[in-house]
């Protein structure tokens, strides 16, 4: 605004005008900010709590802080495997899904070829298919072939939705390389493989990292199917903590310490996407 | 981009197709199987053709969960897509407090579902949660267990913490890619600020609000996970939305028949707006590329 205050009168009254709105601005970002912070904040709240101080006093912040609630977490093996599982089928279904969604997404993205459109409309179609209608189907079909309860079929289950996902992603972003790359490298006698490894995946980096980031978050945030194909052995931790609600005397600081936990990996990697965000739910689009 | 054709290109879409044939399809034949199919038990089934579809269309039950489900899903649209935009258009635009603004949006995205749904049920608690205790305080009679007008009011609060983020990125997104020019040419005709946001901001957003309204419908249109952990359904039926209801039939009961029809329905019209949603994208996208 420097620049108008040494300018004439109207120049003045757009200063007028134009402070308020610069505070309302700050002022509705500031608002929506603590709307969004504050159950975050009261859960972190409750975690370094004893039970005695959430239930009996209340406070707001903790008064007496205490991690046990993050060491009973830590040190219980029914309760950190649950981290573990979790992390093991994410990281398998961010594996597969992009294994798979690469060649598919650069075959998208150069050429035509028959029923091309049918099929991308078809993938396109069970990232929209709600999880509630695959639940039974895919713990018979899972059940069937002996793969209950272990990872690779939560993995395999989430690729529903992941590889369509990942798909279009890096569908988007291989939009925007130029073809005479590719056609250059031919001609420089590069094969297939090759060129793809060494030249076309450098090339399109980011994009896969956000395609690994959105398969890694739908894999993680996601409840129905994985607790549906889990009973023991691959059990997530969000489906621990719906088991821990519905006892009699619930252990409210450890639920709290538990649901920051599984915060913390999103928070982790969030700002080094944070400019492609809004591309990734887009499904590469914007 | 110029697209040569070329067949052998399936070679490469192989994989894909494999791996969700194998995730959708069989199961979705499985659907299909039950769907015609009575059963006694003992894995013996025999042939009953559409009676389950008749009894599905004719549910009392269906209908009040589809009837929920629609006005849900109308609410979460209508509070998140103005605010969305408006929380986009209050942004800063560049620097620090921008990337800040980013990721601290972001970060009730990649919560997991239930533990949204774990967040909301403890803040508001009237005993333990900071909303539930400031509203008793107040004097407001509040209690989400009880009270199925309080129950919504909860889950749609939540949906909106939840989501809203999602559709002010989006939007914020497609802020992003117009040209200062555009503004600088509004202050010259001295444009007011409705002006420039209905002919230069809108029209720019349009591509990115489409994708976010249809995200946004479709993924509440199957929601489940947090409301099933707010208030499993309850009071009463009051918040049991079509996969609560879905995965009550299937899952708890094991009614089979009627939840392999209910499900090939729901299928059916995600599967009829999706494709709505798909032809009006590629139009746009080959709008803009003409």
């Amino acid at each position: 605004m420097a620049h108008t205050a040494a300018t004439t009168g109207s120049a003045a009254r757009a200063r007028t005008i134009a402070l308020p709105r610069i505070n309302g601005r700050a002022l509705v970002m500031i608002a929506y900010l603590t709307f969004l912070l504050l159950p975050i904040y009261w859960l972190l709240n409750m975690s370094l709590k004893t039970n005695t101080e959430i239930l009996n006093t209340f406070t707001l912040w903790p008064n007496d802080i205490t991690f046990d609630n993050y060491r009973t977490i830590l040190t219980d093996p029914a309760w950190y495997m649950g981290y573990v599982n979790s992390l093991i089928y994410v990281v398998m279904n961010t594996v597969i899904s992009l294994a798979v969604a690469l060649p598919a997404a650069y075959a998208f993205s150069r050429y035509h070829f028959m029923g091309d459109k049918h099929l991308f409309f078809w993938l396109l179609t069970n990232r929209m298919a709600p999880p509630a209608v695959f639940a039974l189907p895919f713990f018979q079909l899972y059940s069937s072939v002996g793969l209950f309860d272990t990872h690779i079929a939560v993995a395999l289950a989430h690729c529903l939705f992941n590889v369509p996902l990942a798909v279009w992603i890096l569908e988007g972003f291989m939009r925007g390389v130029p073809k005479e790359i590719d056609e250059t490298a031919y001609i420089d006698g590069y094969s297939f493989p090759r060129f793809f490894v060494k030249i076309f995946m450098p090339l399109i980096a980011s994009g896969i990292g956000v395609a690994a980031f959105f398969c890694f978050m739908f894999s993680w945030v996601e409840l129905l199917l994985s607790r549906t194909l889990t009973t023991v052995d691959a059990k997530p931790i969000a489906a621990i903590m719906t088991r821990t609600q519905g006892a009699a005397g619930i252990d409210w600081g450890v639920l709290a310490a538990a649901g920051i936990l599984t915060i913390i990996p999103g928070a982790l990697v969030i700002y080094f996407v944070r400019n492609y965000i809004a591309k990734g739910f887009a499904l590469g689009r914007v | 981009m110029e697209k040569t054709v070329n067949h052998k290109a399936w070679f490469l879409v192989l994989p894909v197709l494999v791996l969700v044939a194998f995730s959708a399809v069989i199961p979705l034949m499985t659907v299909v199987n039950y769907s015609v199919q009575d059963s006694f038990g003992n894995n013996q089934f025999f042939w009953v053709g559409i009676e389950w579809f008749q009894e599905i269309l004719t549910s009392e039950r269906i209908h009040n969960a589809l009837g929920r489900q629609l006005m849900f899903s109308a609410i979460i649209l209508a509070i998140e897509i103005p605010l969305g935009v408006f929380i986009a258009l209050n942004m800063p635009k560049r620097g620090i407090w921008a990337s800040v603004c980013l990721v601290l949006m972001a970060l009730p995205l990649l919560i997991p579902w239930n533990v949204v749904g774990t967040i909301w049920q403890v803040f508001g608690r009237v005993d333990i949660g900071l909303l539930g205790h400031t509203l008793a305080a107040m004097g407001i009679d509040y209690n989400y267990t009880q009270d199925a007008f309080d129950a919504w009011v909860t889950v749609i609060v939540m949906d909106v913490w939840h989501w809203t983020s999602l559709v002010a990125l989006l939007a914020y997104a497609g802020l992003q890619s117009i040209p200062e020019a555009y503004y600088q040419a509004a202050k010259i005709d001295q444009a007011s600020r409705w002006a420039v946001f209905r002919y230069i901001e809108l029209p720019k957003m349009q591509g990115v609000l489409l994708i976010a309204i249809l995200l946004r419908f479709m993924d509440s249109f199957m929601i489940y996970t947090e409301p099933f952990v707010v208030t499993g359904g309850g009071p009463g039926n009051a918040t049991t939305f079509l996969s609560i209801d879905l995965v009550k039939m299937a899952l708890g009961q094991f009614d089979l028949g009627p939840a392999a029809a209910f499900s090939i329905m729901y299928f059916l019209v995600i599967l009829l707006i999706s494709w709505v949603f798909y032809t009006v994208m590629t139009n746009l996208d080959k709008r803009e590329g003409a």
